[in-house]
């Protein structure tokens, strides 16, 4: 298989803004399905709303680009009444976390058996740059001029307390263990969710003295910390830097799971 | 070999839908559809069919609608206030053509008003409910065995036209018990298949477009985003925008005669009431109570697209009587065809017209 041949290239050009952190995400993922082998006409690809929701129309298999929030109750209709279709959803911190905060939860406790990408970027990207549950206090956006207010939501952690079986989180810094992390989603029964933080230099960016998309890779670089190191910090009692995030693997279980083809 | 029942209406519905093949459910409970639910969660897992009980309406619409892109025929049920909340994906299903049927047994509203008590208040929303032109299809049972019947025929339709269907009744059909027969078999219609020549929104000349479900290989892209015949979105053009709203709309209300399905009776009538739904039963009371009177009656079974030309059954029609569970939904269509008086008897609170509530209506007229 090649990756060209996932790619619907007479969309091409993509809707993307330049800098934008969802193509990396993409190639990622279509590089983990290389990995496993999927085909082309058993993997369908679900979105909600947003930029990160675009993703699917840019794949060349059987996709639903779906309403604002809704993309994992679509997914969950999908893979129940087709369990040997592989689902796989794009989504985003807004489409997630905010309108489609209950079918989150709600899919990571069935432990549905699908892989949900989300494209943090920390905005509302594609309405503009309006704060998020992801936006952290004190970011400017256009709905929060004087500096975000309220805290941010914690995606891998609802994920974890929800009930999803495999639950990651990387940056679009660290393609490489990204891709490794959405591979072992993919073979991973039940549901998986691999939260990846992304740079929106159009949106969030411009707003927030990161207007060059390097340095936004660049503070996602230096704020991500490895659980593992996060963890021995807080054992030794030590401090741990104003901003920083976990990333690498936080959950993988066996708890049992709908959709898991018998 | 038929058999015959003594069921409720729910339950009758439940079984239509089984007997026509439906193999996904996703639902949430509301009174008074939850038997529907119920039925199905004991019934499906016997037929090698899927139950889901999802965590709301919103999310029950889009299980079912991400379940028919696979191929299965797909159900919701669901009252009023449930039916509020799945406005948006029931237009995300008009605009992706998505076979599929969502089952409303009407309670009293507006808000959460009277959960236990019949209305047929939510005829006007789902023709209109979501946002953007569109057209669907809706069929009103009037008896436990047109619960059955009518569910059954919602899948062909929703297939045929590739359109969500409603199946809008009320809380007395629901929840009445009466003898119905259950068929051998019921005719089930296939959704006609995409030829392979064909792009994936490309229609034919009924305005319907083949159908290829998921892992079918034809990797078809599909979006709520005004699209072109690929599938892929094309929200600017405001070519691509009419041409599709107008072939969705049209699909439907072009095939009016086809989808019509009515009741004449004394067509020589110069009063006639019109009807669908329980008011019909008070009705054909009182037309069993008063055969002398010469009173017609036209009862509508597919209340969407409106089949006007079925007014014209009663050439000689001086005024048209409309009683409703509701202020009035269905007598302004009524009004919009016709030259003589409508007159709307509408009845709130959850009872059903009596004989002497028509009579009292009648008598003016006769």
């Amino acid at each position: 298989m090649s990756r060209a041949e996932w790619l619907r290239e007479d969309r091409l050009p993509h809707i993307y803004c330049s800098g934008c952190g969802n193509g990396t995400v993409i190639n990622c993922t279509l590089a983990a399905i290389d990995e496993v082998g999927w085909r082309r006409d058993e993997t369908v690809f679900l979105s909600g709303i947003g930029c990160s929701s675009r993703a699917p129309g840019y794949i060349n298999t059987d996709s639903l680009h779906t309403t604002h929030g809704r993309a994992l109750a679509f997914a969950t209709g999908v893979k129940l009444a087709r369990p040997d279709l592989k689902v796989v959803v794009f989504t985003g911190d807004g489409d997630l976390a905010a309108i489609g905060g209950n079918h989150f939860i709600h899919a990571c406790r069935r432990n549905v058996d699908m892989t949900v990408v989300c494209m943090n970027n920390q905005i509302y990207g594609m309405t503009g740059g309006q704060g998020s549950p992801t936006t952290p206090p004190g970011a400017i956006s256009t709905t929060t001029p004087y500096g975000a207010s309220e805290p941010a939501f914690d995606l891998a952690d609802l994920a974890i307390a929800a009930g999803a079986n495999y639950v990651a989180r990387w940056t679009s810094y660290h393609v490489t263990e990204l891709t490794k992390a959405i591979t072992t989603g993919l073979q991973t029964p039940g549901l998986a969710f691999i939260e990846v933080r992304t740079q929106c230099p159009t949106n969030y960016g411009r707003s927030n003295r990161l207007r060059e998309v390097s340095d936004m890779i660049e503070y996602l670089r230096s704020h991500a910390m490895l659980v593992q190191k996060y963890e021995r910090l807080i054992a030794e009692g030590k401090p741990i830097p104003e901003g920083t995030f976990t990333i690498g693997e936080l959950v993988r279980r066996n708890r049992p799971a709908m959709g898991v083809q018998p | 070999m038929s058999r015959t029942e003594f069921m409720q209406g729910n339950v009758a519905c439940a079984e239509g839908a089984l007997a026509a093949g439906c193999r996904f459910f996703g639902g949430y409970p509301i009174t008074p559809s939850t038997e529907i639910a119920e039925t199905m969660a004991r019934r499906l897992p016997k037929v090698g069919g899927v139950f889901i009980s999802m965590e709301d309406e919103l999310g029950s619409i889009a299980a079912v609608i991400g379940a028919a892109w696979t191929g299965a025929r797909a159900m919701t049920a669901t009252s009023g206030p449930g039916f509020s909340l799945m406005m948006e994906n029931i237009g995300y299903a008009a605009m992706t053509e998505t076979p599929c049927v969502i089952v409303n047994i009407q309670r009293g509203g507006p808000s959460t008003g009277q959960p236990t008590r019949a209305s047929q208040g939510d005829m006007l929303q789902c023709r209109f409910g979501s946002h953007g032109d569109y057209s669907t299809i809706a069929l009103s049972p009037s008896s436990v065995q047109e619960m059955f019947d009518l569910t059954a025929k919602a899948f062909n339709l929703a297939d045929r036209f590739r359109v969500p269907t409603f199946l809008m009744a009320d809380e007395i059909i629901g929840h009445m018990r009466e003898r119905m027969t259950i068929p051998d078999k019921v005719e089930i219609a296939s959704r006609p298949p995409l030829p392979e020549a064909r792009l994936p929104f490309e229609a034919g000349e009924d305005g319907v477009p083949g159908f290829a479900p998921f892992g079918s290989g034809r990797a078809i892209h599909v979006t709520g985003l005004t699209h072109d015949e690929r599938g892929y979105p094309d929200t600017t053009d405001p070519e691509a925008h009419e041409r599709l709203v107008r072939r969705l709309v049209a699909k439907v209300e072009s095939a009016r005669r086809e989808i019509a399905d009515y009741e004449v009776v004394n067509p020589d009538a110069r009063v006639v009431f019109v009807t669908y739904g329980a008011p019909s039963r008070t009705v054909q009371q009182v037309i069993h109570d008063h055969p002398d009177k010469g009173i017609g009656h036209l009862r509508l079974r597919v209340v969407w697209p409106f089949p006007e030309f079925a007014l014209a059954e009663f050439p000689d029609a001086r005024v048209f009587l409309m009683p409703e569970l509701n202020m009035g939904q269905i007598s302004r269509e009524v009004e919009r065809h016709v030259g003589q008086p409508v007159v709307p008897i509408p009845k709130l609170g959850g009872d059903l017209h009596t004989p002497a509530d028509l009579l009292r209506a009648l008598e003016a007229y006769l």
